[in-house]
């Protein structure tokens, strides 16, 4: 493996032959090969080397643009109307500039995983050093990378060998960027091309970044049976000082359980989370606690319960220290990435700057260095939390109704509502003293407070619905299997070939961020639905936290009923936002354990199998972020395709498929050489779902792989035929296209599918062995 | 309220190519009246939406059954229309309708022809902004048009900002107007 930085220096040597004085050697790295798989064709691939697998792609699910914006702004030449077929000042078009958009935003994605896992890798190096050995799974894990290796070709052993895989990411992601310059790139397929590249490049840079962590602070080791962590508001208890974090980068989280510790006080302060520090630090800590996703950020401070607030990095509200200023708890930032215009007080001595947010003096400081951190946050809360009382800003009942009788009703909250949710109407009764109805809207609420920003009459409305809600906030107890990382190899072979053969209809992933249409439930439903029909159902990030935060008729949750292995019927809580890596990894490793596919810098051919062959769909119901562009990004390189919410049309362009033309659907018979007819699945890459329902069936459906055999498609189609009959109504209208030989049809639903076929003129098609590669059909022994 | 042609939903601010407003019924008569091949696309929104006791889906299907019209329903919106006996022609999602009539070589579900009126109707309002907009840059050959009580100023014609009870005697004057 590589080795970075090695450097020689020489005063002076003297030998019979020369006198050398001041030699200096420097070596970028020394290469040390202790892997003897061999290489393949795209070890460490360039912006333009995987360009033709991205074509075979993108010629099958042409983007479908949606401009979010009519305009180009980003150079003086600007404004540009690009209307229909009108061109920039530059000569760029309406779909180059939105896939342009689209490019940056994968790019920021990347940028900030990468960026996150360098951090955390030069954080864990410095703490245990570069020769600590990666350990994610024990003997369980021998693929420990396996997107690395399928990306770069290395194999890591230790932390240090990381670091090379990130240089590779950044200088990527810098080369990306540049792409977006005006005057580069002109061609919509192209910038297409260079995004799915970011999005890998963001997988690797995600690997990294939960591989690191996994093997320095200790976290669960590809464990299906990780503890459980508290979940929800209700858990919280309030009689304690309470601190929390806030972010997606753990060391500061990590410091103050180090010093809470070793301190003996482990017990008496809470330790609360939101977002992906809260995830990752209950990794570390079992006593920790995750209030909710993202959107819980204003209706949990506002709540007055946390004595410190501690951000670290990305996803973190900017007005979260006047936020925290109402309620009079300290703000620590806690990175350079979000200072939030604070003092840097990272070299002051720990007294004075306790002393400082105790009495009150700074609302707010920069620390970057989280030891510090550690000790500062807990010394605040246990100074601060006699003091304060949990002074919040929510109102009570009284103060509700004087608000909402301030209401004009001019609907200016609803209009600025991004699910159009009826403040309006609901303030009306309020203030009548009937607050059910803004209590209503708690659920559907995403927190993300624009209501009050519209507001002419300055009424704290989403203070208002979390107020009005107060005691359904109370019982917000719930809990959520901790992140356990990856896949283990024997789960991977245990479930390979049912997956492969269909037995498992699928791998549907729920991930990314809180911007749901109608709120948390709908999440934890469509886990419960999937796993109810055996499906292996992963999760990560918000959607693990949304997975959780629901109670069926026995009062369980997602994951109190359902196991945590990668298996039928299992719901599995990889972990944060970089352990997403991890579902992609496991797609890679099905390819690479079961199915013995060549992993070592061979992207097109392991892309071509999940492509063909791994049943698998992300679900990310309320992606927001541009984090989440990248992460469905490096989805869509490998053939997985991904569903989003209503929302999700702003992200300026779907990827879809077009079932109704035949010729887009051939692909190689690698027994034959042939092209023939593969089927129209699955049927599209990147596809917005207007409800929950309609969400469901399309899952189902994108589960299909022109692989499957007659006993695994019957198994799917059967899932997605009862879903749409569920849920849309009747059999689905395009089951001919679905069913390939009467083999296919599921048992218990022949009659009417046979007459759904015959009104249909339908006709048998021989299923292939698929594959888009023409190389990888078989070569006859006598062409060898 | 907001203005007759404000977006509904303040940010989402159009570009310089905004929807013109269907001021009364009788242009959205004679709009369909006037296309060679109308479509109507129906999404799930329309199912909350009840005036004087009177399902605003019903006025739907009676404005199909007079301007001919054949109706795609997204989402879930299929069943409300088997239940009153009318059977929609095609259930497909909505980023999927849209994306076919960008393709000037698509055929229509029958296979004849192309379309060239699009009337949509119950969409989120920002999904349904997005797909307006992908069909005004993209679809050069459809006019759009909405039927929804909210400006969405993508389309090439809007309903303006209305009160329910506006916009349901609206519906029904262009339905009564179609005539037999």
């Amino acid at each position: 493996m590589s080795r970075k930085g090695v450097s020689f220096r020489a005063k002076e040597i003297n030998s019979d032959v020369a006198q050398i004085r001041d030699l200096s050697i420097s070596i970028g790295a020394i290469h040390e090969e202790r892997w003897d798989e061999r290489m393949g064709p795209t070890p460490f691939p360039s912006l333009s080397t995987l360009r033709s697998w991205d074509h075979l792609l993108l010629n099958r699910y042409k983007p479908f643009y949606l401009p979010f914006c009519d305009l180009c702004c980003l150079c003086t030449y600007g404004k540009c109307d690009l209307t229909g077929t009108k061109r920039g000042a530059c000569g760029i078009t309406m779909p180059a500039q939105q896939s342009r958009m689209v490019l940056i935003a994968a790019c920021i994605g990347a940028a900030t995983h990468t960026s996150h896992a360098r951090h955390l890798l030069t954080h864990v190096i410095e703490e245990f050093g570069r020769d600590c050995l990666i350990n994610v799974g024990g003997t369980s894990v021998e693929v420990e990378a396996p997107i690395s290796r399928l990306v770069c070709g290395v194999k890591p052993e230790t932390l240090g060998d990381l670091e090379p895989v990130l240089d590779y990411c950044e200088n990527q992601i810098t080369q990306l960027l540049a792409v977006t310059h005006t005057g580069q790139e002109g061609s919509n397929l192209d910038f297409e091309s260079k995004v799915f590249h970011a999005g890998m490049v963001d997988h690797v840079g995600m690997e990294v970044a939960d591989i690191a962590q996994i093997s320095a602070l200790g976290f669960p080791k590809a464990d299906p049976v990780s503890s459980m962590a508290d979940l929800g508001l209700g858990t919280v208890d309030t009689t304690k000082p309470v601190i929390l974090v806030i972010g997606h980068n753990v060391p500061p989280a990590t410091s103050i359980i180090d010093y809470l510790r070793t301190n003996g006080i482990l017990s008496e302060v809470e330790v609360t989370g939101i977002c992906c520090t809260a995830l990752d630090v209950t990794r570390y800590s079992d006593r920790a606690k995750i209030v909710g996703p993202i959107s819980w950020q204003l209706r949990y401070i506002r709540s007055g319960v946390p004595d410190v607030v501690v951000i670290d990095e990305q996803c973190v509200r900017t007005d979260t220290i006047l936020e925290a200023a109402k309620i009079k708890a300290p703000l620590i930032a806690t990175n350079d990435k979000n200072c939030l215009g604070l003092p840097d007080r990272t070299n002051d001595p720990i007294d004075e700057i306790v002393s400082d947010f105790v009495s009150g003096i700074v609302p707010g400081a920069l620390i970057l260095d989280s030891h510090k951190v550690g000790e500062i946050a807990v010394r605040v809360a246990l100074g601060i939390a006699p003091k304060r009382k949990k002074q919040g800003n929510l109102p009570a009942k009284e103060q509700i109704i004087a608000f909402a009788k301030k209401c004009t009703q001019c609907m200016l909250c609803r209009r600025a509502c991004p699910n159009d949710l009826p403040v309006p109407q609901a303030i009306k009764p309020a203030a009548g003293g009937n607050l059910a109805p803004l209590n209503e809207l708690y659920d559907d609420c995403i927190g993300c407070g624009r209501c009050e920003s519209a507001c002419t009459q300055k009424i704290p409305v989403h203070s208002l619905i979390v107020g009005a809600a107060e005691k359904q906030t109370r019982e917000e107890t719930f809990c959520l299997r901790t992140g356990r990382g990856p896949i283990q190899d024997v789960e991977i072979r245990k479930v390979g070939g049912p997956l492969v053969l269909g037995e498992i209809p699928g791998v549907v992933a729920f991930v990314g961020c809180a911007n749901f249409p109608k709120g948390s439930r709908e999440v934890a439903e469509m886990c419960m639905e999937f796993a109810n029909r055996r499906y292996i159902v992963c999760t990560s990030g918000c959607a693990a936290m949304s997975a959780g935060m629901y109670k069926d008729e026995d009062g369980k949750t997602a994951y109190e009923k359902y196991s945590g292995a990668f298996e039928a019927g299992g719901i599995v809580n990889v972990g944060s936002c970089v352990s997403n890596a991890h579902i992609s990894g496991a797609a890679i490793k099905i390819a690479s354990i079961f199915a013995k596919r060549p992993l070592r810098g061979n992207y097109e051919e392991i892309a071509d199998y999940v492509y063909n062959r791994v049943g698998a769909v992300g679900v990310a119901w309320g992606a927001m972020s541009q984090k989440a562009a990248s992460i469905a990004a490096g989805f869509w390189r490998l053939g997985i395709p991904v569903v989003v919410g209503p929302h999700g049309t702003k992200y300026r362009r779907m990827l879809l498929g077009r079932a109704d033309k035949d010729e887009d659907w051939m692909v190689y018979d690698a027994r034959s050489g042939e092209k023939v007819y593969g089927g129209p699945v699955p049927e599209h890459l990147f596809f917005a779902a207007e409800t929950k329902e309609e969400a469901m069936v399309m899952i189902a459906k994108l589960t299909m792989r022109p692989n499957d055999t007659s006993k695994g498609r019957a198994n799917k189609l059967a899932n997605y035929i009862d879903l749409h009959k569920r849920h849309i109504g009747g059999i689905p209208p395009d089951v001919h296209q679905l069913v390939r030989v009467v083999a296919d049809i599921p048992l218990t639903m022949k009659t009417e599918i046979l007459e759904h076929l015959h009104a249909h003129d339908w006709k048998e098609s021989p299923i292939p062995d698929p594959t888009l590669l023409s190389r990888m059909v078989h070569t006859r022994r006598d062409e060898r | 309220m907001p203005q007759l042609s404000d977006s509904w939903q303040t940010g989402e601010i159009p570009g310089p190519k905004k929807a013109s407003l269907i001021v009364k019924p009788d242009i959205a008569d004679a709009l369909i009246l006037r296309a060679r091949r109308p479509i109507m696309i129906v999404g799930h929104g329309i199912l909350e939406y009840e005036v004087e006791g009177c399902k605003l889906i019903d006025c739907l299907i009676e404005l199909a059954k007079k301007g001919k019209i054949p109706v795609i329903v997204t989402a879930s919106t299929s069943k409300e229309f088997l239940a009153r006996n009318f059977a929609p022609a095609a259930i497909l999602p909505a980023v999927d309708i849209a994306n076919r009539l960008t393709d000037p070589s698509w055929k229509g579900l029958d296979g004849k022809d192309s379309y060239d009126l699009a009337i949509f109707v119950g969409l989120p309002y920002s999904m349904e902004w997005t797909i307006l907009s992908g069909l005004k840059h993209f679809a050069p050959g459809v006019k759009t048009m909405t039927l929804d009580c909210v400006y969405q100023p993508n389309a090439s014609w809007s309903f303006p900002n209305s009160t329910i009870k506006e916009w349901a005697a609206s519906l029904r004057a262009i339905v009564e107007n179609l005539g037999d």
